[in-house]
């Protein structure tokens, strides 16, 4: 078995040159350090987008898309289908535990200043693959085309919509009309299951790659590493594992619920409020009166959230402008200012 | 021409159909994600029925033309029509008969029963609709 093995293995590095990148992964070092166990977050990211590559193209095999469907084939997914619940649970709760992983490995970045020069294309495309991953969760969410969704997408939609001078342009583009209607669901399903995968694919993969070019951040100056193959890959791999199993059980013990059927003639109902994720902007958005000279609060909403998105994108940039005294405490202010306000406003937005 | 000159105005031939082809393509792409206009005449008036379907202290929701409206029936009996959507983030309102006026569930915007925005996001007024009591049958009918 194993002649027959080391005879593929030949095969294959005769054409690709197999071993040569084999020997670049045992060169590299992970640094090891107090920090350390924040550089899983990131591998946790890929392996749940694994989970929901797998879980999503289970699920295709008995959604169908349309206003008059969607609604009741999810529930002939989580009623009849064998497993069904159980894959459909296993895909909800996979996304909502790999935006919180994104999250988690995007603050341990910025805490490890790990963005810096020559770092700055690698924090970027982070940033992509946090819009992209709060965009799947988006556009998914409304698929099931159950009352909770139908509110959410109304509500998000009219925000685009609130885009000066191209808003409205914008709202009809991705609503694929005036209302939130079947063909925003067909919208929503086509960005969901081609449109975001490809791009997430191909930013993941860029990502990716810069990590292999320049390697790890602080490597150097590490007073000790470790091997990133085998010896950090293992680490890796076992972790997984333990996701998996969460993953798992919170399908098994906490099963998504169906909703009731979204409804264009019915009131919004009370107590409805978006996924965590979206909670400290939904909270923030609550709070801003109608107007603020003269302009309407929620265009003042938009064009906040922008900046401070904007902000967070360019921060290689404004912090490698400051003088060399005030890095760590600039980072060290916007890092915890920001996770301290995240935090409020998603709880003040939960529990209100 | 020399080559220096060939090889520019090569560059600028290429760009250009580089360009023109890019703007030949993106234009039809656009114009086929938005969608067509959809011209569908409100109507003037519609009956939503009788008196007695409408116990005093209660809302409900119908669809006028491609807009969906409230009807109230306030605690005194008085009947009160509405446009339904939010003005704030176009969320679907509805009729809260303890504080006896009109509420939105998604951002806690508050309305009173002649459609004015009085507490909350919202920025506008809700559009007001007259409501004509004839015999026993309620209609709506759309403002001048």
């Amino acid at each position: 078995m194993r002649g027959l093995l080391e005879a593929l293995l030949d095969w294959l590095d005769e054409r690709l040159d197999l071993r040569h990148w084999l020997d670049v992964a045992k060169k590299k070092q992970v640094p090891v350090h107090p920090g350390s166990v924040f550089y899983y977050a990131g591998g946790v990211c890929v392996f749940l987008f694994m989970v929901q590559l797998v879980t999503g193209i289970l699920l295709l095999m008995y959604y169908r898309v349309g206003a008059d469907s969607s609604y009741e084939s999810v529930r002939y997914i989580s009623s009849k289908v064998a497993f069904g619940w159980l894959v459909r649970s296993v895909h909800s709760w996979g996304a909502n535990l790999m935006i919180f992983f994104v999250f988690v490995h995007m603050f341990s970045v910025f805490f490890m200043r790990a963005f810096r020069k020559p770092r700055e294309l690698t924090w970027m495309s982070g940033c992509v693959l946090l819009g992209v991953s709060l965009a799947f969760g988006f556009s998914g969410y409304l698929l099931p085309w159950n009352e909770l969704a139908y509110f959410a997408t109304k509500v998000g939609t009219d925000i685009i919509g609130q885009v000066p001078l191209a808003g409205h342009w914008l709202l009809r583009l991705v609503r694929g009309g005036e209302d939130v209607t079947g063909a925003t669901l067909s919208r929503f399903f086509g960005l969901h299951v081609a449109v975001l995968p490809a791009v997430l694919s191909l930013t993941m993969g860029a990502h990716l790659g810069f990590v292999q070019l320049q390697g790890m951040a602080h490597e150097k100056e590490a007073k000790a590493t470790m091997p990133f193959f085998p010896n950090f890959m293992l680490r890796d791999v076992m972790l997984w594992l333990v996701v998996i199993n969460a993953v798992a059980v919170l399908a098994v013990f906490f099963p998504w619920d169906v909703g009731k059927k979204a409804d264009a003639l019915a009131s919004a109902p009370a107590g409805i409020k978006p996924e965590w994720y979206f909670l400290a902007q939904y909270q923030f958005l609550k709070l801003l009166p109608a107007r603020i000279l003269l302009i309407p609060g929620e265009l003042w909403g938009v064009l906040t959230l922008n900046a401070v998105g904007l902000f967070w994108l360019l921060t290689p940039f404004w912090e490698a402008a400051l003088p060399e005294s005030k890095k760590d405490a600039a980072v060290r202010l916007a890092g915890w200012g920001s996770v301290a306000l995240l935090v409020a406003m998603t709880l003040w937005g939960a529990l209100s | 021409m020399n080559a220096m000159n060939r090889s520019r105005l090569l560059n600028l031939l290429i760009s250009l159909g580089l360009f023109g082809c890019l703007a030949a393509t993106s234009y039809p792409v656009l114009r086929y994600l938005l969608p067509p206009e959809q011209v569908e005449a409100e109507p003037e008036a519609l009956k939503l029925g009788a008196v007695k379907d409408f116990p005093p202290g209660s809302g409900r929701i119908f669809k006028f033309g491609r807009r969906p409206i409230i009807l109230i029936r306030d605690l005194k009996g008085v009947f009160h029509a509405l446009s339904a959507v939010c003005t704030h983030l176009d969320c679907i309102v509805q009729y809260s008969r303890e504080h006896d006026l009109v509420w939105c569930a998604c951002h806690n915007g508050k309305y009173d029963l002649s459609g004015r925005n009085i507490s909350g996001p919202p920025p506008r007024p809700l559009e007001p609709f007259d409501v004509k009591v004839a015999g026993d049958e309620v209609t709506v009918v759309r403002k001048p």
